[in-house]
């Protein structure tokens, strides 16, 4: 069986990682990185991915797109707090939100595929082999349509996705696989954009999700979001400068307190300095920690609940569990510790890696997959309730929230009017009494044969998978005949825009290589520039003058080309610096290996 | 007997078999089929492990839906369920600053916590009833006696069913009010 790798696709930063003798890896590039950035930018030259692509969230902000999970499976309505921080522009096309980059304009799970593509050939460049298969993690209350999405964006990206796996329960994969454990335990997962609860319970392998809980609008973002407003109205008090005039600058401000958050989880006091735009100046700030937490606890105050209902739901009190995991980047926070601690009375476990173990946790799940763990065995369940809209826009529920998945439930719809021949459903999940409150999930037309009211007797059964995802099947109880149903979601792309969407990928892949050759060209070039100068300066003196006069006219040319789009042009010319720099080089070798020679007899050296 | 251990051990076993998980190199007819039974498992167990649920498919089985059972006041709580009626309405008409309002506040969290009580209580019994039950299919006997019991039991479940649920809503609609 080919290999299936594991993906963790963050809001912030994407994973991948596989599985190698018994144990999980993460897979790095070729500078040893293991986190993409969940970052992509349309340059001039193409689109571009991770961290070359990061760099124009302040230089073109317009064109470059981040955070693109917290828009998977939603419609425009649905984020519209914070459109007036959004650097680029949304539209909505039937119920699926589409992001405008350029000319173009790309769905959510478009913009994740490429995330996803990234990932898959930084796989394939470091194993040698094609992949094609993957498992793909979500934050444990996402709902169907956005579980849909993220399949959708595996399609896309030209990947067989096995399995979607929820992050804290992928986290809790690669916990039990290291230590061990039984007993009860709670993952506490607080990422860049989404917050997950889950209370599991380990016995013999098997790890069994007793309840789940969590808000998929909140994380890491949020807490940025709190101190970009406290520093914007700095800004606009000290300076008189309006930042959200300048989207470039909202970027800057952004990152740069993503930055501060991140060192006062180790210190206790920090310096912003941002430079203003329109050569303004610089603006600069002292941050304290204290600052920080009263700015940012009421963010951290909202995990709290989801906590509590968790708990409930499994029917426990926090002396119950053994341990508690931190997953995600924001557990870092002292704050977040400290909640969490108090809340479950005893002190967090945090020696894994929060950043890499979900992804480490799916490589254990593609691993189970293909066969080679047989002894662990995942139970998941269904975060949220699952139910139709019956009369008086109430919902009825068939599959309650926790419930384990696999899980089906049948339910029998006859007519009410002689002759009726279609009986619309409409699916919804939530946790609220009325329709309106729920998810809409999606929609269809039963097809019934025509007779008196009340005859006809179709079974619908409603199945959630092992993924989270809903599948329906109808059957006419009276002629036992199966019908197919063509379900339309409310906020997904249907079959047919999915098929297009690959299409379009395979389209676009060669001008999308083009781009990261250049950009990997570019890099090089940089680099090879800068050791040959350092070389220059400390032993020119080896060569001729002819010979040095060589190599900084290969370098200037080299200069000139990385201007150029070609990368093909590029290398050339960095073959051609190579080349003159070649003596130097040899040189230098001798010179350094005459040092180590020098008072050393020759018996020494056997 | 149903004994919660032995029960959560079958369902791992059997999860072991049955789970997709272990059918993803396998043809598609055998993926599906696995789909179906491990969701026929995972039902069957929640069923088994929660008395309510056991009691609801139980009567169910054997007496038809428990939908058509009617749901009525216990007669010991009658007077009582009668009562905090009049409490839950002179509550909601009331003003939320006031004295009087904040005291009828009191009683009815007194009274929340006396229906949880309760409501624990009969699910208590419920497993004494299902310990009964076991008990009688174990023995396996055939006997008029039997049956007679038999029949005595699902009624007292089917009593307790009712009164449990109608105790769950007036504490949910209580939770509700004074939330």
């Amino acid at each position: 069986m080919a290999r299936i790798v594991g993906i963790d696709l963050g809001t912030t930063n994407s994973l991948i990682a596989y599985m190698k003798d018994g144990q999980p890896h993460v897979l790095p590039d070729r500078h040893g990185r293991a986190m993409v950035p969940s970052v992509v930018a349309l340059t001039d030259n193409g689109l571009i991915v991770g961290d070359p692509a990061k760099e124009h969230l302040t230089r073109s902000a317009a064109r470059t797109v981040y955070s693109v999970k917290r828009f998977m499976g939603k419609g425009l309505a649905d984020v519209q707090d914070e459109l007036a921080y959004l650097p680029y522009q949304l539209t909505e096309t039937g119920g699926v939100i589409r992001i405008q980059l350029g000319q173009k304009s790309y769905s959510p799970p478009q913009i994740s595929a490429m995330i996803l593509k990234e990932l898959k050939r930084r796989a394939e460049d470091y194993l040698g082999e094609n992949i094609t298969k993957a498992v793909i993690t979500v934050p444990a209350y996402f709902n169907d349509s956005q579980r849909q999405a993220t399949k959708d964006a595996g399609l896309i990206a030209g990947l067989e996705v096995l399995r979607i796996i929820n992050e804290p329960t992928a986290a809790s994969l690669a916990y039990g696989l290291q230590k061990r454990t039984q007993g009860t335990i709670a993952v506490y997962d607080f990422g860049g954009g989404t917050f997950d609860i889950s209370i599991l319970k380990l016995k013999d392998g098997v790890f069994e999700v007793l309840a789940t809980n969590g808000d998929t609008h909140l994380g890491g973002d949020d807490l940025d979001r709190t101190l970009l407003e406290s520093l914007a109205k700095d800004i606009q008090d000290r300076h008189g400068i309006s930042i959200s005039d300048h989207p470039d600058h909202v970027q800057a401000v952004r990152l740069e307190a993503e930055r501060a958050k991140i060192r006062l989880s180790d210190d206790l006091t920090t310096d912003i300095a941002i430079e203003l735009p329109d050569d303004r100046g610089r603006f600069t700030r002292t941050f304290t920690r204290d600052q920080l937490e009263s700015l940012t606890k009421h963010v951290i105050e909202r995990t709290l609940a989801p906590c509590r209902m968790a708990l409930k739901d499994a029917g426990l009190t926090p002396k119950d569990i053994d341990e508690v995991v931190l997953v995600g980047g924001s557990t870092r926070m002292p704050l977040v510790r400290q909640r969490v601690e108090a809340l479950f009375g005893k002190a967090p476990h945090c020696h894994l890696n929060p950043d890499e173990v979900v992804a480490l946790g799916a490589a254990v799940q593609a691993d189970i997959l293909s066969g080679g763990t047989t002894d662990m065995l995942l139970l998941d369940v269904t975060p949220l309730s699952l139910g139709i809209e019956t009369m008086g826009g109430v919902m009825s529920s068939l599959i309650r929230r926790n419930t384990t998945i696999p899980a089906s439930a049948k339910e029998l719809f006859t007519t009410y009017v002689d002759g009726q021949t279609g009986v619309d459903i409409h699916i919804l999940q939530g946790e609220r009494e009325l329709v309106k409150d729920n998810r809409s999930l999606a929609r269809f037309r039963l097809k019934v044969p025509p007779l008196p009211a009340g005859v006809p007797r179709i079974e619908v059964t409603f199945l959630i998978d092992a993924n989270g995802i809903l599948n329906v099947t109808a059957k006419d109880m009276r002629t036992d005949q199966s019908q197919s149903i063509e379900v339309k979601p409310s906020y997904g792309l249907s079959d047919t825009e999915v098929e297009r969407m690959i299409e379009d990928s395979f389209k676009f892949a060669a001008e999308d290589i083009n781009a990261r050759k250049l950009i990997e060209a570019r890099l090089d070039a940089d680099a090879l520039m800068k050791t040959t100068e350092k070389s220059l300066a400390e032993a020119g003196h080896l060569v001729t003058p002819q010979e040095a006069d060589d190599i900084r006219t290969a370098v200037t040319h080299l200069a000139t080309a990385k201007n150029g789009t070609d990368p093909r042009v590029l290398r050339a010319r960095m073959a051609e610096l190579e080349q003159a720099a070649k003596q130097l080089n040899v040189m230098m070798l001798d010179e350094s290996l005459k040092k180590s020679l020098h008072g050393k007899k020759v018996s020494d050296m056997s | 007997m149903l004994d919660p251990q032995q029960l959560e051990a079958k369902f791992y076993e059997l999860s072991r078999t049955f789970h997709p998980d272990f059918y993803q190199t396998k043809s598609t007819a055998e993926q599906s089929i696995s789909l179906g039974n491990a969701a026929v498992l995972n039902t069957a167990y929640r069923t088994l492990r929660d008395p309510i649920q056991r009691a609801e498919y139980l009567l169910g089985l054997e007496a038809g839906s428990v939908k058509d059972i009617r749901t009525s006041p216990p007669a010991d709580l009658f007077e009582e369920i009668l009562e905090l009626q009049d409490t839950l309405d002179e509550y909601r008409a009331s003003d939320r600053e006031s004295d009087e309002s904040r005291r009828l506040h009191t009683t009815l969290q007194t009274e929340q916590e006396r229906l949880e009580q309760h409501k624990q209580e009969m699910e208590t019994q419920l497993h004494r009833l299902f310990s009964d039950w076991d008990a009688l299919q174990d023995a396996g006997e055939a006997t008029a006696d039997a049956r007679v019991k038999r029949d005595q039991l699902l009624k007292q479940m089917r009593n307790l069913l009712s009164n449990r649920t109608y105790v769950n809503n007036i504490v949910n609609d209580l939770t509700a009010t004074i939330a």
